[in-house]
């Protein structure tokens, strides 16, 4: 199987599970003054799938992640979700179809409890314009986002204030916030940043519980991470694709590792 | 109406001295507004004191003047001793805020503003003081006795402007102050003393400030209240001519001194006020880098 | 695999540190050590601490646990200018050289310390022009207007200005061409020449296993593995786990 630069997309039974595709995008190119962030990114992910993203640093990882997000417009090409074409949405537009993301700096509510931010967030699909029930009086909504508390490990922790959280712990409520936006599409941004080894294995659990459900992307620095939990990679370098394949095809791939000791 | 009777009905006396005048409210206008924006530009913080800066340099050039008579004495004085209290205060009261919420920073200077107008009420009480000016003597202007006075204040602020300038561009301090402005984080990477250039930053504007208020108190009474006004429009000018930016600052100080000066042949002084926002306005919805400023990419 | 303790103190040693960002724990007991003279490669992939470490160092952020030495001496919790005083030099990624100041003035800023006569000044400045020629031309242009290469030259040469006894140098030849790359090679032997240390971090392994007397390899906040360079070789087994894919 041949792995040239951004010239060939996957077939369908190379993306994984079931094949159909949630998200793709193609030529994808992305200017700032003269700078090419991305150039020509034809990239696909199939559904039920865990698709790690990599590169070394100023590949466009997280400028990848932003367009897809509708954080920030391509300059050319489209992102086709389920086949419909949304790029240039604004980001809440985005988030309504379903795709959910969680950053790479926390980006939670502190003064707030767990709970609560998970709620708010699960508030957003469920929405009504009635201002005249108390908002507890959502019983369905706080269910829910027990729910997701008990999926990412935090449900003892529900009335904790989310500033008091350790760090792992704040990374994983980001997670159950993106989680309570019932999205299809769940983009993950160094989930495991700055985290101990034992927080790290318990993201990668909680990745994996919920994975069952949704299709993921990932980008992320750890390789042990990438390497265990992504069932396809996509290797990224100056805003090119320049390898995609199974982890062992990419740990085989001479071009990536050239790319990455700079040799 | 033909062309002649449209040229006789513009009072173009009038332009030209309210040119002057704009000229001269614009330079001291630019002195007040070069401290806030070097203030400002190297340690982001919104000086809500300046005005009382400028208040208190106008109360010790009126001590001083009472006391020994030399105009140019207090000018001196003032400007030393303010610098010095701008450096106490930057000191004990800003240093420790260094890196917090900016919003804590604006809530010291707006506090010490307070604490200093009401100093000066207590300490020279309600009446307006008087500050004599150097000398007295007046030239003709079309059909106006323009005081020379006036004329001085303008050079002189463009001479404290200019010897500021010369000194940020060649004074070996001057390196490091713009260092610092630009990269705070490498400055100190060099050796350079950040928090101390914080602090003389601080007491330069300060003192800027005071001379400001020395020269500019025997055009009109001297009071605990008088840097509200000012310090407004100093604001304004500094976002107008982009915030940080020295040249911007004393391009926009005139620029709406020139405007306002012009508003006021056919509106009162007070209404033409009105034209120091309106351009305020304007500028925050199509050019809020500033106008004297390049629009970056 | 771990180098022979020196009789002498080193000139920085790092022992156990931990920094954090805000909560995040991005050292989790960094130890590491470099002699006077000798040059230090820190390798490891994007986000496992490196130049976190370096700005320990420097004292741009302050360890929560941990000492900082410097010959001898403890520097933990000082601040960056002091250290730079002291000799400690700094050349961050993305160079960070003063953009609206001229070449002269970026030069300059390093140049004014307590105790430098103006004679000394000046061959400090003749030996980064000597060093340096295109800084010599482009003297007078202001910082922002040279290329990537040329600014990475004047971090450098900037760097020099303060005559440290070491010097941080954090992915020097990042975004640069494959020519500027060998250029970087012979400024590192230069400042060797000169008596100086460094500690470089780098993702470029051969040029780092060439120029580097000892190696440390970093994953996830702590060094992982710690050798001589020339123990090392490009296709190893550590450098593929730690540095590969």
């Amino acid at each position: 199987m041949s792995l040239d630069l951004a010239l060939q997309e996957p077939s369908p039974a190379e993306t994984g599970r079931g094949g159909e595709a949630v998200i793709r995008t193609e030529a994808l190119t992305i200017r700032f003054g003269g700078l090419t962030a991305l150039r020509g990114v034809n990239f696909e992910v199939g559904r039920g799938e865990v698709r790690a993203i990599i590169g070394p640093n100023g590949a466009g990882k997280s400028t990848f992640f932003n367009c897809l997000t509708g954080v920030l417009r391509p300059s050319s090409g489209r992102i086709l979700f389920h086949g419909e074409d949304i790029t240039g949405l604004s980001p809440d537009r985005i988030s309504q179809k379903g795709i959910a993301r969680s950053y790479q700096i926390t980006n939670l509510l502190p003064n707030v409890t767990t709970l609560e931010n998970v709620r708010i967030a699960a508030q957003s699909r469920r929405h009504s314009w009635s201002m005249l029930r108390h908002h507890r009086a959502y019983a369905d909504l706080i269910e829910k986002a027990e729910a997701v508390l008990e999926s990412v490990g935090l449900r003892a922790k529900a009335d904790e204030l989310a500033a008091n959280l350790s760090h792992g712990e704040q990374r994983n409520l980001e997670i159950g916030i993106a989680l309570a936006t019932e999205p299809e599409l769940l983009c993950l941004d160094e989930p495991t940043a700055g985290m101990s080894t034992s927080e790290t294995h318990e993201t990668m659990e909680l990745v994996r519980r919920i994975a069952k459900n949704l299709t993921i992307l990932i980008v992320e620095h750890d390789m042990q991470v990438v390497m265990e939990l992504a069932q396809r990679i996509t290797v990224l370098h100056y805003g090119e694709v320049l390898a995609e394949g199974t982890p062992d095809e990419i740990q085989q791939n001479p071009r990536v590792l050239e790319v990455y000791l700079k040799t | 109406m033909g062309i002649e009777q449209i040229f006789a009905a513009i009072p173009w006396e009038t332009i030209i001295i309210q040119t002057v005048n704009g000229i001269v409210t614009g330079m001291i206008l630019a002195l007040i507004a070069s401290g806030l924006t070097l203030i400002f530009g190297i340690m982001d913080v919104v000086n809500f004191a300046h005005g009382e800066l400028f208040m208190l340099g106008a109360y010790i050039g009126v001590v001083v003047i009472t006391t020994s008579g030399s105009f140019w004495l207090a000018l001196v004085i003032a400007t030393l001793v303010v610098a010095l209290l701008g450096a106490a205060l930057q000191i004990t009261t800003l240093r420790p805020l260094l890196g917090r919420d900016p919003l804590t920073t604006i809530l010291a200077t707006f506090g010490i503003s307070l604490v200093l107008q009401n100093y000066a009420l207590w300490q020279f009480g309600p009446v307006a003081r008087k500050i004599q000016e150097p000398f007295t003597g007046y030239f003709t202007l079309f059909y106006l006795e323009y005081p020379w006075y006036r004329l001085l204040i303008a050079a002189l602020s463009a001479a404290i402007i200019g010897a500021f300038w010369l000194f940020l561009k060649y004074g070996k301090y001057g390196v490091w102050i713009r260092a610092t402005t630009q990269d705070r984080v490498m400055a100190q990477a060099m050796g350079i003393p950040v928090p101390w250039v914080h602090t003389g930053a601080f007491a330069i504007g300060a003192g800027m400030a005071a001379a400001s208020g020395v020269l500019f108190g025997p055009l009109v009474g001297v009071n605990h209240a008088m840097g509200l006004d000012w310090i407004l429009k100093a604001f304004i000018v500094v976002v107008v001519g982009g915030m940080g930016s020295l040249g911007g600052s004393i391009a926009a100080s005139i620029f709406i001194s020139l405007l306002e000066a012009y508003a006021s042949i056919w509106v009162s002084p007070a209404q033409a006020g009105i034209v120091s926002f309106v351009v305020l306005i304007l500028t925050l919805l199509f050019r809020p880098t500033g106008l004297f400023v390049p629009t970056p990419k | 695999m771990s180098p022979d303790p020196t009789p002498m103190q080193p000139l920085v040693a790092v022992e156990d540190v931990h920094t954090y960002y805000g909560k995040s724990h991005i050292l989790h007991g960094v130890s590491l050590h470099v002699e006077r003279g000798e040059v230090v490669g820190l390798l490891g992939r994007n986000g496992v601490g490196k130049s976190t470490t370096l700005k320990t160092i420097m004292g741009l952020v302050h360890p929560d646990r941990g000492k900082v030495l410097f010959a001898g001496n403890p520097i933990t919790g000082l601040p960056a200018h002091k250290l730079a005083r002291r000799g400690i030099g700094y050349v961050p990624e993305d160079r960070r050289i003063f953009r609206l100041l001229t070449v002269m003035e970026n030069l300059r800023t390093g140049l004014d310390r307590n105790g430098v006569t103006e004679a000394r000044k000046q061959e400090l400045l003749d030996k980064a022009f000597a060093y340096f020629p295109v800084l010599a031309e482009r003297r007078n242009q202001a910082g922002g207007t040279l290329s990537g290469g040329e600014q990475q030259m004047l971090a450098i040469a900037r760097a020099m200005m303060l005559e440290p006894k070491i010097i941080l140098l954090d992915e020097p030849t990042e975004g640069l061409m494959p020519r500027m790359v060998s250029q970087i090679r012979q400024i590192i032997d230069v400042l060797q020449r000169e008596g100086v240390a460094i500690l470089l971090v780098e993702q470029n392994v051969p040029l780092t296993l060439e120029a580097s007397h000892r190696i440390y390899i970093m994953e996830k906040g702590t060094v992982r593995h710690h050798c001589a360079a020339s123990d090392l070789k490009v296709d190893d087994a550590v450098i593929h786990q730690y540095l590969g894919v």
